[in-house]
């Protein structure tokens, strides 16, 4: 009789109206943004091999000047190359940015995770820890770790990183609480499956893309942040250039050149969208819906 | 009452979920019953009433608060962490929202899958082998009725409610449990999509040699699938019977009530107002006193709220717990019954 | 009531005072990246004043889209609806947003699935219900209030003084369906649609609300669309019954009749599926194999085909039209009606050859 009643059950070949695959294309943005970021990654990589000018030397060109066919991005309020510090100063912006908010992800996320699946103790515990590290004022910190550390880009980083755990470690934790209450988490457990194996297969999958578009925008924030320390002479020495010194630096003199804080800080929204976007385009190619019934 | 070969034995079952200031529900209150090796144990009740923190329980997916659930004469509640997890193959659960119940992210070879290369080493079963985990999976997803061609590398959200209620029978079923808790099922599908899945978990007992305990508010489906009914109210146990008898003589007002709401599909019948349950289920954190059934019970008196009714015999294998069930204990009973049942 | 209603510059005659509802050739296609899915392919039926219709079908036969096209409730944009509507007197296709507006809530109304997602959360369900009678009706803050009362307590709802400051998380599910239905009588509607008001609930709710559904119908005399999967759920409230499949009416059929000498496979093959408290434990099911077709691209010929236990080559190539049975309003789709000589030699032959459909088969093993 089981077979009788197996026989006439239907494959899952028949066509279905809904959950059918989607043809999946990348949008023009997309590509935009994805030229872009080589753009900008690749110019940081080779700036010492490019026929570009010393960051920091000082032409005999007009300080604060315009734009000109020498200076394509024209000269700073020294008479220093904009273009070359832009450039160079991706390199710094760029690892600092993105070396902080990986620390960040690895310790806050892992928190998180662990806060929100676990509850009870070890999330009251994780939790209040969390709300320390986040009422602590952060120039507090910065100045402590330099004081005992001393100054240096990895320093900076480690600051930076310090700071951006407690903000992704809450943002994970309340995404983990929603997907460790689905019935697939119980299941897994059901199967004797350890925590383990639960967050990392099952649950991180699930929270990582919420998490990755926030972890952007952190970036960004942690370049700009980068600026402020550098701006107070707690991060990398001027002279060297970095786009959140140049912003900071180039803000004193907005009322009278304002180019010379929009151009870094153009760049660094551009590239944060380009970020965005190159993030939302593969989110959409590799989304997986719940299923539409 | 509780026999010692019963393969699943529930006794005393407390689960009580604090929600501050002091205050608890009281989901599951007291409850006990044993499933026989085999059998289709039915669990009805309206939403809310503990059906599903029941079935929880029995998993210790949360914990319960007191009693024990005896498997195979082992008590669970005692067992630690990792001496339960060794008994988790053998006792399997499939949730109603079949959307929930499946990993959005992973392909359903995986979901399948996963179970066995957990355990194959643990257990040294026969499916050590890569290749010998693959044939598993696809036979299990033969079994329940999907291509395992097509439907292996695909994600839950390109098939419909009832394909991934399969899916998730067929993770349920990869590691041979001998006990399936089914919490609702079939709620969610249609009526079509819901005979299937019905027919299949029925196939399944049989070819899987399964014991099963179904857990729905729809008292036609479970009438279908089960060999006995337990009624639960506000996480009391209102009454337990084989199902053939519970549907043709119901003892407790509740069970009445119950069936006088199943819709017919027949338009001769015309849908009677009367023996329907009026009113709401009240608060399980403040539960009535006495019977808790007697806010809404038609034939409720001063006794049920003063003390409460325990489960006793009225029928050969028929229990209730009320102080006036609809059927009286009778010493002819037993007799009475078995004729009505070989008719 | 009927009056003339001049819209869009036509003058439309007075219609008989019975027929309140009636839909014409209605087609409604959705733009999707497979292509055009045709959700409503065609459906023509006709509601009298006072009366109840039926709507039964699986998943994805278009039962919502066919009640959100009468209404014109459609997503603004992907969606294509055509033929003809004609509602107490309006023409509704080609009505604006804002003509739309004085007509639902007031003259037509609907009651939804799912009762929380229809239900402001963020509202208490007092000011849901009087914002309407005041829009509409253009009520007194205190006289919406006073009618709200009435209207909760006359939808079972108990101590409806309280309960108008309650949000709709603190109600349980019942009682939410019953907020949402005092919601859509609020105005006194003509036409209710009921789009699955009961399958988020269990039976003994669902029970209920069914009553409460028909005891307010009688006393208002409005008519109602009552849409569900379940046939065991209109068998006994409704006048007629219309079984869609793949976007099309199959079968339609006062109540009775239909259940009596029901003519389509599909009909038949879903009253089977209901299991049935009177039957004893473990009787098998009679379960449809396979599902609805893919609206995008449906099979040729009979949309049922592929799953019906009488199909026939000429069933796999030749579209059945909607004709009518002996009985009067009764209209069926099927070559080989159930019951008839050719049916059963259908079903015969299909034995013989051991065709896997027969949903008899089942019962036999
Ligand atoms: N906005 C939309 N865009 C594209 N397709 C749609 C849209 N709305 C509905 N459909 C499709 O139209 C078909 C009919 O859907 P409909 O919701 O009417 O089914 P139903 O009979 O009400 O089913 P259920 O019982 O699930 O409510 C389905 O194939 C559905 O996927
Ligand atoms: N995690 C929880 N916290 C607090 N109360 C809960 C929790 N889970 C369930 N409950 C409550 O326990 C009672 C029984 O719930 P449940 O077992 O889910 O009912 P059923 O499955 O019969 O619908 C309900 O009142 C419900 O609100
Ligand atoms: S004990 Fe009393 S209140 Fe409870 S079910 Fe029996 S008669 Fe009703
Ligand atoms: S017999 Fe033919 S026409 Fe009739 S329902 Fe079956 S497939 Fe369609
Ligand atoms: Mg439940
Ligand atoms: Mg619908």
């Amino acid at each position: 009789m089981a077979e009788a009643l197996v026989a006439i059950e239907d494959p899952a070949v028949l066509p279905d109206t809904v959950g059918v695959r989607q043809p999946r294309r990348f949008t023009v943005l997309f590509w935009i943004a994805v030229v872009w970021l080589v753009l900008i990654i690749a110019l940081a990589v080779f700036a010492s091999v490019l026929p570009l000018d010393s960051p920091t030397q000082v032409f005999a060109c007009i300080p604060n000047s315009a734009p000109s066919w020498h200076h394509l991005l024209g000269c700073d309020e020294l008479g220093r190359d904009m273009l070359s510090r832009i450039v160079f100063g991706a390199r710094v912006s760029l690892e600092v940015g993105f070396t902080a908010v990986f620390i960040g992800l690895v310790f806050g996320g892992t928190a998180g995770l662990v806060a929100g699946y676990f509850g009870g103790k070890t999330d009251l515990i994780i939790s209040s820890a969390m709300n320390v590290l986040l009422a602590f004022p952060a120039l507090v910190l910065a100045l402590a770790v330099i004081a005992f550390l001393g100054q240096s880009l990895r320093n900076v980083i480690l600051i930076l990183g310090l700071l951006s755990i407690a903000p992704l470690a809450r943002l994970v934790r309340a995404s983990t609480v929603v997907y460790a209450q689905r019935e697939f988490v119980t299941a897994a457990r059901m199967m004797g499956f350890r925590s383990r194996r639960i967050l990392f297969r099952e649950v991180l999958p699930n929270v990582m893309p919420s998490t990755l578009s926030f972890a952007i925008v952190a970036v960004a924030v942690a370049i700009v942040a980068e600026g402020a320390l550098s701006f107070l002479g707690l991060s990398v020495r001027p002279p060297a250039p970095t786009w959140g010194n140049m912003i900071a630096e180039g803000s004193t003199y907005l009322s009278e050149n304002a180019w010379l804080a929009l151009c870094p800080a153009a760049v660094l929204c551009l590239t944060v969208l380009a970020l965005n976007f190159a993030g939302d385009g593969l989110r959409s190619f590799f989304d997986v819906k719940d299923s539409a019934l | 009452m509780t026999t010692n070969d019963a393969l699943l034995s529930v006794e005393n079952l407390v689960v009580e979920y604090p929600v501050g200031r002091g205050r608890k529900v009281h989901a599951v209150s007291d409850v006990s019953f044993d499933v026989q090796a085999g059998e289709t144990l039915g669990v009805v009740g309206e939403s809310g009433c503990g059906k599903s923190t029941a079935g929880k329980a029995i998993v210790q997916l949360p914990r319960p608060t007191s009693g024990s659930v005896l498997f195979e004469g082992t008590d669970l509640v005692k067992l630690d962490g990792d001496q339960l997890r060794r008994f988790r193959p053998r006792l399997q659960m499939i949730f109603q929202d079949p959307v929930s119940s499946l990993n959005p992210r992973r392909r359903v070879e995986d979901i399948v899958g996963d179970p066995l290369s957990v355990w194959s080493a643990e257990l040294e079963s026969s499916v050590a082998s890569k290749q010998e985990r693959k044939a598993k999976v696809a036979e299990v997803l033969e079994a329940v009725g999907l291509d395992p061609v097509s439907a292996a590398g695909r994600r839950p959200h390109e098939f419909s409610g009832g394909q991934c209620q399969r899916i998730s029978i067929a993770r349920a079923l990869v590691l041979e449990p001998k006990v399936l808790i089914c919490d609702e099922p079939v709620s969610a599908l249609d009526v079509s999509i819901q005979a299937q899945i019905i027919n299949l978990l029925e196939a399944m007992k049989a070819r899987f040699s399964l014991t099963l305990v179904f857990i729905s508010h729809d008292l036609a489906v479970v009438r279908n699938i089960s060999d006995r009914v337990a009624v639960m109210y506000l996480g009391k146990l209102c009454e337990l019977a084989p199902s053939d008898v519970l549907y043709r003589t119901p003892a407790h007002p509740y069970t009445a009530a119950l069936l006088a709401s199943i819709p017919e599909p027949d338009p001769a019948i015309v849908p009677s107002t009367t023996g329907r349950l009026t009113g709401e289920l009240p608060s399980s954190i403040d539960p009535p006193s006495g019977c808790r059934f007697r806010t809404r019970c038609p034939r409720a008196e001063e006794r049920c709220a003063a003390e409460e009714p325990v489960l006793r015999e009225v029928a050969t294998g028929q229990r209730v717990a009320c102080h006036f069930p609809l059927v009286e204990a009778r010493p002819a009973a037993p007799a009475n019954v078995a004729s009505q049942q070989s008719a | 009531m009927s009056r003339g209603h001049t819209t869009a510059g036509h003058e439309y005659p007075e219609i008989p005072a019975e027929t309140l509802l009636t839909v014409e050739d209605l087609r409604t296609t959705f733009d999707t990246p497979r292509g055009k899915l045709t959700a409503v392919d065609g459906v023509s039926f006709e509601l009298e004043a006072g009366r109840t219709l039926g709507v039964v079908g699986e998943s994805g036969s278009g039962k919502t889209v066919l009640s959100r096209s009468v209404m014109r409730l459609l997503p603004k944009r992907g969606a294509t609806s055509t033929g003809r509507v004609r509602f107490n007197g309006h023409e509704m296709v080609g009505l604006t947003q804002k003509q739309l507006r004085g007509i639902w809530g007031t003259e037509l109304a609907m009651v939804f699935q799912d009762p929380m997602t229809s239900l402001n959360p963020t509202m208490r369900i007092g000011n849901q219900i009087t914002e309407s009678l005041r829009y509409h009706l253009g009520m007194s803050s205190s006289e919406a209030t006073e009618h709200a009362v009435v209207l909760l307590s006359s939808v079972g709802i108990p101590t409806p003084e309280r309960r108008l400051h309650d949000y709709p998380h603190q109600l349980s599910g019942g009682l939410r369906q019953r907020v949402t239905i005092a919601i859509a009588l609020a105005c006194g509607p003509r036409l209710l649609f009921a789009d699955e008001p009961t399958t988020a609930l269990d039976v003994t709710v669902q029970a209920q609300i069914l009553d409460l559904l028909a005891a307010q119908q009688r006393e208002r005399s409005m008519a109602m669309i009552l849409v569900t999967h379940d046939l065991g759920v209109v068998a006994g409230r409704t006048d007629d019954i219309a079984v869609m499949y793949g976007g099309k009416i199959v079968e339609q059929a006062p109540t009775k009749t239909l259940f009596a000498e029901m003519r389509m496979p599909y009909t038949e093959a879903l009253l089977g599926s209901i299991p049935r408290a009177d039957q004893p434990s473990h009787t098998p099911l009679q379960a449809i194999p396979g599902r609805p077709p893919d609206l995008v691209s449906p099979p040729p010929g009979c949309r049922f085909a592929p799953r019906c236990p009488y199909a026939q080559p000429r069933c796999r190539h030749e579209e059945p039209p909607l004709r009518e049975a002996p009985t009067k309003g009764h209209r069926f789709a099927c070559w080989f009606p159930v019951g008839t000589p050719e049916g059963r030699q259908a079903l015969e032959e299909n034995r013989v050859r051991g065709v896997a459909l027969d949903p008899a088969r089942s019962v036999t093993t």
